[in-house]
Parts: structure tokens; C-alpha cells; sequence
């Protein structure tokens, strides 16, 4: 117990690493992933092949493997780029596949009568997307989204691999002077499981602050 | 005499695939008019609607709206003047009653916030909503969200108004709520193009009733001409059947 009390403040270094690995892929993956899926709804069959093509591709290579082609990659294009944004760009990139799929669907899910309503009333297509569709798609994004954030989260672990000095290698590091390799990685799992749950009840808390009165289960007006 | 008319649809065709939906189609609505569209199922009721303000681009045709020609180009400007009112209501889950109305004096016409609200506010006072502006659509009754899509219409000032079937999707007892505005909007004066089913509201406000058939117009005129003395055999059949299942509309 002393060991893992003397450790904390390494340990709590490491996490805030990890916390910003996530913030940021998630981030990235975000702002890809809604044009993605706009252009996957709305765009021409060209469109739709090279989308389609892009998260067959991203989704089928090992986020490990996605590390190292951008860790390595971009050197050999003439960019150096610290490990840190490595690690943020491959996962991000990656999450922008699936997160694009989450908002594909729930674009889909909102009604094509409440588009011809917003057209028919003088909007353009992107004011409809933006006032529209966008937002209502948004809250249906939320469950499959808080998913996504906890994938991403355990994923930066791979981090380590570039040698970021995340919540893992901080471990690796206390463990490597002390010789106690599991009381440590309970301690790593156990703030692991305090992020993931942290996460799980803000979204869902978030989730209920934006729900639209009257659907769902509730007492309805006559 | 072009230049009297609000809208003016000259020998609009569209096909989907071998299936030619509208195949030379005419007509004209002026100032303050109603018009009523009616006719079976399928036979480009809607798709007439929609190739006026483009939702569904006609494959041949010219549309005026006043003078102007609707093309793709003026198009998002043309869809402002020209208000729509849908069978399924198309109101916007996320937004209030009050948002709906306001949403297109916001976004489009780009209103401030006070104007357009109070200007939303007065037209759900004109359908009977203003205690509902906060409520939201999944609140409201089905007769309640069409009155809603009714003022969103009305508060963009249009020139017209379309009904693409309003009451269709509606529970009996809530048809009377929406057809009383209609009717109260014929009264001062808006210019409406209704596609409907309900021969009450044909009769007693139309002034002109429009019967298609698998793409043509096959007869119009006034209410009472059509009623009493169609000159094309199939309008009395169509008429006698739509009477016999909706009844005379009692008044």
C-alpha cells in the first residue's frame, strides 16, 4: 500500500498524459468524422467510394501498426513530429472511422421530412445540416459515442509503444526500480477503471440534460 | 394576363424512370385564391407541389412565382415566398413550437431575436398555440403539430401556401382543429394550393377545384360546377366515391 501511495504522484503524471492523448484523438477524430459522415449521407457516388474506402482501410489495419506507419511515416515525408503527436494522429485518425459510422446512422435516423421542411423553407442544404439535423443527430450520437471515448481511452495505452511517457510507461518506470510489477498495474488498472466510469456517468449525465422533453418515457401534455 | 397571377405552372412533366408521374401540366393561382388539387393516389399530387419549389426538380416546364421564374439558381429565395405545410407535419423534434416558427426568421431571413420571436409568438396565436410556444412536438397533439407547421409557414410572410394533404395523417376528431385555420386563412385572404381529400373544405372554400388523374388535369372549375354538373363522366365517378367515404364534409 505504501508502495502504491509513493508512486501516485508518478502514477497521476502519467494519467494526465493519457487524459490528453484521449481529449485530443477524440477531438480529431471528431472534427473528421462529422464531414465524413456528411459526405457519406449527402455526397455523389465518388464521395461515398473514397469515404468507404478510407474506413475500410482504417478500420481493418491494427491501431498499433497505424502508430508506427505515422511515427515513421511522416519523417520520411520531411515532418518530424514528437512521439506524443504521433500517438494523438493515429488514434484520432482512426477513431474518425468509427465515429464517422456513429454519425452516419444517426443523421439517418432523423427524419428526411424534417429536411424538406428546413429546404422548403429557404435553407440551404448546410444551414439545414447545421440547425437541423446536426443537433438532433448529436444526441442520438451520445451512447455509441461514450463507447467510442472509453475505446480510445484504453487504446492510448498503445502509446507506450512509441514511447510516449503515458500512464502505462509511468508504471513501467516505478516498476523498474521496485521490482513489483502487479501491485502497480492493479494501481494502473484501477485508474484506468476510475476514467472510464468517469466518463461513462458525465456523458450519460450530459445525455439527460439534452434530452427533448416528450420523448422517451414521461407524462405528456394533451 | 400572367402578371395577375401569384403562381403560374405551364406544362410541367416529370418521370421517375418509366414512370411518368406529371405529363403536361398547367394551372394558375391568383391573389387571395384557394385552389384545391384533388384525385387518386399516385397521381402526382404531391410530386406537382414539389416540382414547384424543387424539392423534386420537373423534367420539363416553366413555374412563376408573380413574374419570376423558379429556377435552381433563385431557388433557396422562391422557397421563402412559398409556404409548405406537409401531410406528416416535418416539424423539428429539437425545437420548441416557438423555435419551429422562428427558426426560418432566425436562420434564413436573418431576423434578430426579439423581432422574430414576437412575430413567431403572434402567429401561434393565430392557430390557437400561443400557451404551447414551449412546448416541444413529441408534447403536442398530432392537430397541435400541424397547427404549429401552419404558423412556421405563416411567419415567413410567404405569398402562398401549400397543403400537401394536412389532415391525412391526422385522428378524425383532431381534423376539425386544422381545417378551421385553413379555412380562417382562406377567409382573409391567403393564397392557398391545398391537396386534399376532405370535400367539405373543396366545397364550402375553394374557389376552384383541380381534378388529376395519372398525371393530367382532367377537369377544374368551381366547386359547384364540379359537384353538380362535371363535364367529364370519371370527375362525378371520383367525386360520388370520395363523397361516399368522407361524407359531405357537414359543415
Amino acid at each position: 500500500m505504501e508502495l502504491i501511495w509513493s508512486s501516485l504522484p508518478s502514477l497521476m503524471e502519467g494519467a494526465l498524459v493519457t487524459i490528453k492523448i484521449t481529449v485530443f484523438s477524440l477531438g480529431l477524430g471528431l472534427v473528421l468524422a462529422i464531414p465524413i459522415a456528411f459526405g457519406q449521407v449527402y455526397g455523389n457516388k465518388l464521395i461515398k467510394l473514397v469515404i468507404s474506402f478510407y474506413e475500410k482501410v482504417l478500420r481493418s489495419i491494427p491501431l498499433l501498426v497505424i502508430l508506427f506507419l505515422v511515427f515513421y511515416g511522416f519523417p520520411r515525408i520531411g515532418v518530424r513530429i514528437p512521439a506524443f503527436t504521433a500517438a494523438v494522429i493515429g488514434i484520432g485518425v482512426r477513431s474518425s472511422a468509427y465515429q464517422s459510422q456513429v454519425f452516419r446512422g444517426a443523421i439517418q435516423s432523423v427524419s428526411g421530412s424534417q429536411l424538406k421542411a428546413a429546404l422548403s423553407m429557404g435553407m440551404n442544404s448546410m444551414q439545414a445540416f447545421v440547425n437541423i439535423i446536426l443537433p438532433q443527430a448529436v444526441r442520438i450520437a451520445i451512447p455509441p459515442l461514450t463507447n467510442e471515448t472509453a475505446i480510445v481511452l484504453k487504446d492510448t495505452s498503445l502509446a507506450y509503444a512509441l514511447g510516449v511517457i503515458d500512464l502505462v510507461r509511468h508504471g513501467g518506470y516505478i516498476i523498474s526500480t521496485t521490482y513489483r510489477p502487479l501491485p502497480i498495474y492493479s494501481a494502473v488498472a484501477v485508474i484506468y477503471l476510475i476514467m472510464t466510469l468517469t466518463i461513462n456517468l458525465s456523458l450519460a449525465k450530459f445525455e439527460k440534460k439534452l434530452k427533448i422533453p416528450g420523448i422517451g418515457i414521461e407524462e405528456r401534455a394533451r | 394576363m400572367k402578371d395577375k397571377n401569384i403562381l403560374t405552372v405551364e406544362n410541367v412533366y416529370k418521370s421517375f424512370g418509366e414512370n411518368s408521374v406529371l405529363r403536361g401540366v398547367s394551372l394558375s393561382i391568383k391573389k387571395a385564391e384557394t385552389k384545391v388539387i384533388i384525385g387518386p393516389s399516385g397521381t402526382g399530387k404531391s410530386t406537382l407541389l414539389n416540382n414547384i419549389n424543387m424539392l423534386i426538380p420537373p423534367d420539363k416546364g416553366d413555374i412563376y412565382l408573380e413574374d419570376e421564374k423558379i429556377t435552381m439558381e433563385n431557388i433557396h429565395k422562391i422557397r421563402q415566398e412559398i409556404g409548405f405545410v406537409f401531410q406528416d407535419f416535418g416539424l423539428f423534434n429539437h425545437l420548441t413550437a416557438l423555435g419551429n416558427v422562428s427558426i426560418g426568421l432566425l436562420k434564413v431571413k436573418k431576423m434578430d431575436k426579439q423581432a422574430a420571436k414576437e412575430l413567431a409568438i403572434e402567429e401561434l396565436d393565430r392557430v390557437g398555440l400561443k400557451d404551447f410556444a414551449d412546448s416541444y412536438p413529441a408534447q403536442l397533439s398530432g392537430g397541435q403539430k400541424q397547427r404549429v407547421g401552419i404558423a412556421r409557414a405563416l411567419a415567413m410572410q410567404p405569398k402562398l401556401i401549400f397543403f400537401d394533404e394536412p389532415t391525412s395523417a391526422l385522428d378524425p376528431e383532431l381534423i376539425g382543429e386544422v381545417l378551421n385555420v385553413m379555412k380562417e386563412l382562406a377567409r382573409e385572404g391567403m393564397t392557398m394550393l391545398v391537396v386534399t381529400h376532405e370535400m367539405g373544405f373543396a366545397r364550402t372554400v375553394s374557389d376552384e377545384i383541380i381534378f388529376m388523374e395519372n398525371g393530367n388535369i382532367v377537369e377544374q372549375g368551381p366547386p359547384e360546377q364540379l359537384f353538380n354538373n362535371p363535364r367529364v363522366e370519371r370527375t362525378r365517378e371520383f367525386l360520388f366515391k370520395l363523397t361516399e367515404l368522407y361524407g359531405e364534409g357537414g359543415e
